[in-house]
């Protein structure tokens, strides 16, 4: 199991970084955490011709907790999310997330925003884009776009990041304040991607009914995706468990899972159901318990 | 070709290897450090972890390459036979291996969980170890084996 021969490239700044990856085009791969990257190439699933690594590049190696966004850029390790006791007070979903990515090691290496890009249907990064309306700025050569986590997921491990492109920032938009978050998995063992995940933020009017509800799902199917049938049979409701196993039953209702080796399809639909049904509960259960 | 500078176990390290090659193989080969196992060669097992920059790494997953001007550390960065550390000396004392290859990837693990969490907790270790697959003993007397680690640490009162 070793890698195909490749070049390889340290480019010291972003600038530099962007002009490799114009000059290399369709030959050129972009090197962050590697933890899914070097597995791919040591079992030649992944041959370019030449690796950029930007792990040499300072001003890619950050993470910002501003007022309504967080902001992550292209080097954030998982585990310097998971070290900052500020991330899971402020959306307590992420906070109960990112333990479950992978294991220390990997966390100490991994990045955020390769999590994303790399788009395994079962990641939870992704499914915190898709809901927290996560914004991914996309640099070329020529500049920069910004596009939103809805048009960015096109297929499994698929993105909108051209050839030549790097995805240097993405910003996730906190919760509200005072709302609940939660997310839970189904996963074989600890560590490994989910057979499935679903993550909830549910905000509460001061009558108890629900202002705003917001449910998104991973490891169904292709990419992780909100689920806005569930949100609108939940709006306007009080959040009882009979509530949220009806939006949960909409949920699936809508969802197209596929078979493969790890679940047959009617499983994974089960087991969305059943997901959606705990994350919202939880969700419900935690809003309002903390003032803003 | 690539030539590579790194700092391996305190001391300053050269070498050359193709650009393909991982850390792991580099530290292995060119450099005969041999106490860093290869189990999977793709980030699964464990069996490589390494401290790079003083946090634990798989090195089957690093370039050689991306070392340089890093801070490497291996098992045997940690003891050696003739001063071994004391999570080495509380594997042989609790039987904490058998066959012994998952063993350096777990005392590397280990090392960094018991220099953050030096009062270890059955619960959070076990999470936190997670990462490192062994076949034989099924796992009870590596627990038990960090544990008696940070007993004979806190005798010693060495934090390392």
């Amino acid at each position: 199991m070793k890698p195909a021969p490749f070049e390889y490239h340290a480019p010291r700044s972003l600038d530099e970084a962007l002009g490799l990856m114009a000059d290399l085009g369709e030959q050129g791969r972009p090197l962050a955490g590697g933890q899914s990257l070097v597995p791919m190439l040591s079992m030649r699933l992944a041959r370019p011709a030449a690796i950029v690594d930007l792990n040499g590049i300072p001003e890619l190696a950050y993470h910002r907790i501003e007022r309504d966004v967080l902001v992550v850029g292209a080097l954030c390790r998982h585990r310097d999310v998971e070290l900052d006791a500020e991330v899971g007070v402020r959306c307590q979903a992420i906070g109960e997330a990112v333990p479950l990515i992978g294991h220390i090691a990997i966390r100490n290496r991994g990045t955020v925003v390769g999590s994303i890009v790399h788009a395994d249907p079962a990641a939870e990064w992704p499914l915190f884009a898709m809901l927290l309306d996560a914004v991914a700025q996309i640099q070329g050569h020529g500049g920069a776009r910004q596009v939103a986590s809805r048009d960015l997921f096109r297929g499994a491990f698929t993105t909108a990041v051209q050839e030549s492109e790097l995805l240097t920032e993405i910003r996730f938009a906190w919760p509200p304040p005072g709302s609940g978050s939660a997310f839970v998995e189904v996963a074989r063992r600890h560590g490994d991607f989910a057979l499935g995940a679903a993550a909830a933020v549910v905000d509460l009017a001061p009558d108890g009914a629900v202002r705003e509800a917001r449910v998104a799902i991973a490891g169904i199917e292709a990419v992780p995706s909100r689920l806005e049938h569930a949100e609108s049979v939940l709006a306007g409701r009080v959040p009882t468990e009979e509530a949220c196993a009806a939006a949960a039953a909409a949920a699936a209702a809508d969802l197209q899972p596929s078979d493969d080796i790890h679940a047959p399809a009617a499983y994974r639909r089960q087991l969305a159901q059943t997901l959606v049904r705990r994350a919202l509960s939880l969700a419900a259960a935690r809003a309002g318990r903390t003032e803003s | 070709m690539a030539d590579v500078a790194t700092v391996v176990n305190g001391q300053p390290r050269t070498g050359r290897c193709e650009p393909r090659m991982t850390l792991a193989d580099f530290l292995r080969g060119p450099l005969g450090l041999t106490g860093t196992h290869l189990g999977c060669e793709h980030g699964v097992c464990g069996a490589c972890t390494v401290l790079f920059d003083g946090k634990s790494a798989r090195s089957c997953l690093l370039f050689a390459e991306q070392a340089n001007g890093h801070e490497v550390t291996t098992i045997e960065g940690l003891g050696t036979p003739d001063k071994p550390h004391a999570l080495m000396r509380a594997f042989s004392e609790m039987h904490g291996l058998q066959c012994g290859f998952c063993t350096p990837g777990f005392i590397v693990s280990a090392y960094e969980y018991l220099r953050d969490n030096p009062t270890p907790n059955k619960d959070a270790m076990r999470k936190d170890l997670s990462g490192n697959i062994c076949r034989c003993t099924g796992y009870i007397k590596i627990f038990a084996a960090v544990q008696r680690a940070a007993e004979i640490m806190a005798e010693e009162g060495s934090r390392r």
